[in-house]
């Protein structure tokens, strides 16, 4: 039996022993001189290993009695996580060079924090959700405050720990009630204890509680506070990190819970998903119309963006997930290239965020400001960029469920953030003529940004595919 | 050809592809290889939609020249038109060449000038083309964003608040008409509008949160679709966002915003509107006539008192608009005809309108009436040509304006004399303002030193309103050109109407009974 455990988490471990391996060889290799090889090689080893699970034969396997899940759900999870992951780690690697803070640990711990979320989407157990849950989170929290010597860095780190650990509580809390009422944490035992009919009070609580915990790794509104001082005050190539790969393991990991251990009672947790779904879209789309920091911007982008994901998972039915994770692939694909851009937003040599400093971009650089003004718009979900059909695949699956009300919130919350990427699609093309930004940019980031730009219009031919795998994925979790 | 419509539709945007692509530099000779590629681009698209006209059937009151491919999220790739949308493809892509060559003087930023609007071209005729409702939403809303730069970018003074106001404003009544659209997928199982088209929506009066809503689902349907074409058109209160664009708006910008852009709401009640949810039609069709009928009267009076010739030509499209409203709701043979060739034709008027007023811009760049006075004494040629259509926008017999607003009020006397009565005196407003901003720009003594040295308009001009001034001509005295080619589908579109009515209400009398 061991032997089948193991090779079914084989990924897992070999990307553990690499992770071990990498900081050995870069605490007795020579410290950060060790980084940029670090760098590329843990990215190439994501890509690697994304291909090796996105080739891997399509079936369903469980290990470690039940606590790990291989399915194609998990697989196509991972597969987005492991590509954002490296694209994002490699993307930043210019940026961290020229500021000066290029440690090899950063590598390790992103190796590490992917790890926990390759873990997390495979988890079908709470104790091995939590394990996954935090080990990505611990990995977070110190690449959060990774400037040491940054006043905000370190402020956004601790913020982001303490908030963290607040929220992993409330999950433990969850977790523990829904086991004193399930007398069991795995997944499977859950849904027999629930059995047919209402769900018992207790593991009511229960499910609250760790919607709670993980809504705060989403950052869905009310647990959205950290996101914006989290992104505004961690370093770019950070917060690119967590706009993409943990929203992604976090949101996979909450229709894991779902559907797998509270699958029998869509209904009641449908409501709650759907509560953070409107609350989400709403107040990343209203708050963020006053920000003056991109990266801010980008923080309330994502809180909304998690709600309309969010509307596809309120469903509770497969077209539900398989809309979610599309939508998840599209927004990664969308925030990779925006965070490209923000990474190279530079004047004179140093970093800035203003979106004032985008005035009349286009007109200097009119291939990236037209790059930028599809992210943008595609962010907002208008026709035809890929963006517009994330949302539309959530749509449909809410109203599929009868929440007719649902998508009606949704697409008047549309509206209203239209107005703030617009401002920006203002700015660079319309704008007035101000002090204008370095016009250097990485061959790598400008690359990203550019293909990021180009799937967001030519996925309208045939979504990439992507739809298909989606599809197998959600047909593998809701069963 | 059996992907002709493909190839119209999309080869704007090849062009516009290449553009971006292969051209380089913002010198003299990079401008003029844009315009010139432009031009040839929409000269050619319209050329190969002449096939499409010539190989039309009028009598099949079918789709013609149907395409259909697999698409995405259980979508279809569906394109074909009918006798309805046939005239508004053909309008645009008659508009755009002229459209193109009207923005030669333009030199700012031309690559991109041209290729907004070849991609905008690309987008009009696919709204007229889609036969896929996701498909058409698609045409539909992208459209805003090549107008949005249109606007943003090469307009006036005040174009940032003219550009938002119009993007959110259109998009705003847009979004519902897409859940609407998500609905009635739901229900029917299928985006395809020809089977939607014969699908029928439940009618049967329902509740909701204690609100008895008679017409049921028809109605909130169709409710969410005239959020979007009422907005679109616009009609009365929603029209605010036109004045505002139109003045903002660089000339050619103005002329496909009247032009076509406009047509797209009109062209949505008779697809989707009229015949799909019939029972809300019918319903809402007073409210719809009266609101027209306002518009009519209420733009006519507002436009009396403007002081910029664009805003002016703006809120008589308005009052035009409400017109082909009116005709559409009328619901029958000759209101929709006349809706039609309303829409035909203040396509080819409002454009040469705005053309007239960005002659004169160009000259001395600016709108305000009073700037303006005794012109006909140095530019006889323009005051000639700015007659023709002045005569055509007042709808006087032997000009396309006539034709329109003839049948679409015989069409609504047949359904409500005092609607009709209401609108006949638009008419005579209309003739006040317009004929009113002529005598103020074009008779008069040339008093005002600048204009002094004022040219006439060059051969360019000239060849821009040729064919719009044969076209306007042609179809005053011969209307028979359009309503040969409409009229069987209307009258088909009509007939099904009518049925689903009967239908609709034997089914009620016998649940009563």
């Amino acid at each position: 039996m061991i032997f089948a455990d193991l090779s079914t988490a084989l990924p897992e471990i070999l990307l553990a022993a690499y992770a071990l391996l990498a900081l050995m060889f870069g605490a007795f290799g020579g410290k950060d001189r060790t980084a940029p090889t670090l760098f590329w090689a843990t990215a190439g080893l994501f890509l690697i290993l994304a291909i090796w699970i996105a080739a891997s034969p399509a079936e369903t396997r469980t290990a470690f009695n039940g606590m790990f899940v291989n399915d194609a759900f998990a697989r196509f999870a991972k597969v987005l996580v492991l590509v954002a992951a490296a694209f994002v780690l490699l993307m930043g690697q210019s940026f961290i060079s020229r500021h000066g803070f290029m440690r090899f640990e950063y590598p390790v711990l992103i190796a590490l924090a992917v790890l926990g979320m390759m873990l997390m989407v495979s988890a079908s157990d709470l104790i091995a959700l939590y394990m996954g849950l935090e080990l990505q989170s611990l990995a977070l929290y110190v690449i959060a405050a990774m400037r040491r010597d940054s006043l905000r860095s370190t402020e956004a780190g601790l913020k982001y720990f303490i908030l963290g650990a607040l929220a992993s509580g409330l999950l433990l809390y969850g977790a523990s009630l829904t086991y004193g009422f399930a007398g069991t944490t795995s997944f499977a035992g859950i849904t027999e204890a629930i059995g047919e009919g209402d769900i018992p009070l207790g593991l009511l609580f229960g499910l609250v509680f760790l919607l709670a915990g993980l809504a705060f790794k989403i950052s869905a509104v009310p647990f959205h506070m950290w996101t914006p001082d989290v992104y505004e005050g961690a370093p770019t190539p950070v917060t690119a990190f967590f706009a993409t790969a943990p929203k992604v393991a976090a949101m996979a990991l909450l229709a894991r819970l779902v559907h797998d251990a509270f699958g029998n009672v869509t209904g009641d947790w449908g409501q709650i998903v759907a509560f953070l779904a409107v609350a989400s879209m709403f107040l990343g789309s209203v708050a963020a119309i006053g920000q003056r920091d991109i990266k801010r911007l980008m923080a309330y982008s994502s809180i909304a963006h998690m709600g309309y994901a969010l509307v596809g998972l309120s469903a509770g039915t497969a077209e539900g997930v398989q809309a979610m994770l599309i939508y998840m692939a599209i927004y990664v694909t969308m925030n990779i290239g925006v965070f490209a851009f923000i990474l190279s937003m530079s004047r004179d040599g140093r970093p800035v965020t203003e979106i004032d400093s985008l005035n009349l971009y286009a007109r200097r650089e009119p291939g990236r400001g037209l790059a930028l003004m599809v992210l943008m718009i595609s962010l907002a979900g208008v026709p035809p960029f890929l963006g517009f059909w994330a949302k539309y695949a959530v749509l449909v699956a809410a109203v599929q469920a009868g929440m007719v009300w649902l998508a009606i919130a949704a697409v008047i919350a549309s509206v209203i953030g239209l107005y703030y990427y617009l401002r920006i699609v203002y700015l660079m093309y319309f704008g007035q003529d101000r002090a204008p930004l370095d016009s250097a940019m990485p061959m790598l980031q400008s690359g990203l940004l550019m293909v990021s730009a180009a799937i967001m219009v030519l996925g309208v031919v045939n979504l990439f595919g992507v739809e298909g795998f989606a599809a197998l994925a959600a047909d593998s979790l809701v069963r | 050809m059996s992907n002709l419509l493909s190839i119209i539709t999309f080869t704007p945007l090849i062009a516009a592809v290449i553009l971006a692509i292969f051209l380089r530099g913002d010198d003299e000779d990079a401008q003029r290889n844009a315009k010139w590629l432009a031009l040839i681009a929409t000269s050619a698209t319209f050329l190969i939609s002449l096939l499409l006209l010539f190989g039309f059937d009028p009598r099949d009151t079918g789709f013609q020249f149907v395409e259909e491919r697999e698409w995405i999220l259980g979508l279809t790739y569906k394109l074909g038109v009918d006798g309805i949308s046939i005239l508004f493809v053909m309008l645009t892509t008659f508009l755009m060449p002229i459209t193109i060559a009207a923005c030669w003087n333009v030199t700012t930023r031309v690559k991109e000038y041209m290729i907004a609007f070849l991609v905008l071209e690309t987008l009009m005729i696919g709204v007229f083309v889609a036969l896929d409702l996701v498909l058409f939403y698609l045409f539909f809303e992208a459209g805003l964003i090549p107008m949005f730069l249109i606007i943003g970018i090469w307009g006036g003074k005040d174009r940032i608040y003219a550009a938002f106001k119009f993007f959110l404003y259109t998009f705003l009544g847009s979004v519902l008409m897409l859940v609407a659209m998500i609905a009635m997928f739901v229900d029917a199982g299928t985006t395809d509008i020809p089977t939607l088209l014969r699908h029928e929506f439940s009618a049967g009066t329902i509740s909701i949160m204690g609100w008895q809503i008679v017409g049921g689902m028809q109605t909130l349907l169709w409710l969410a679709f005239f959020a979007s074409f009422a907005v679109k058109m616009p009609m009365w209160p929603v029209h605010t966002w036109l004045p505002d664009a139109h003045v903002q708006a660089p000339t050619a910008g103005s002329v496909v915003l009247a032009a076509v852009l406009l047509k797209m709401g009109g062209y949505g009640f008779l697809r989707f509107s009229l015949p799909m949810f019939p029972v809300a039609s019918d319903l809402l069709a007073p409210l719809v006539l009266w609101m027209s009928a306002i518009a009519i009267v209420y733009t006519s009076l507002v436009a009396l008192m403007q002081e910029d010739m664009k805003k002016l030509i703006a809120y008589s499209s308005v009052a035009h608009m409400g017109f082909v409203t009116m005709g559409i709701f009328a619901a029958n043979q000759q209101g929709i005809d006349g809706a039609i060739f309303q829409m035909i034709s203040h396509g080819f008027i409002s454009g040469a309108l705005f053309l007239c007023v960005g002659v004169i811009y160009d000259r001395m760049h600016t709108r305000d009436i009073d700037a303006y006075g005794g012109l006909v004494n140095r530019m006889p040629v323009y005051a000639m040509m700015f007659m023709l259509f002045t005569m055509a926008n007042v709808g006087l017999p032997g000009t396309s304006g006539f034709v329109g607003e003839f049948l679409t009020i015989m069409g609504v006397f047949q359904v409500n004399t005092w609607i009709a009565f209401v609108a006949a005196t638009g008419v005579i407003l209309s003739a006040a303002y317009a004929l009113w901003l002529y005598r103020r720009v074009v008779f008069g003594d040339l008093i005002k030193e600048s204009l002094k040295t004022i040219t006439d308009m060059d051969r360019r001009e000239k060849a821009i309103f040729a064919p719009l001034v044969v076209m306007t001509l042609l179809l005053g005295v011969y209307p028979a050109l359009v309503t040969d080619i409409i009229g069987p589908s209307v009258a088909a579109l009509v007939a099904d109407y009518e049925t689903a009515l009967a239908g609709f209400e034997a089914a009620t009398r016998l649940a009563q009974n």
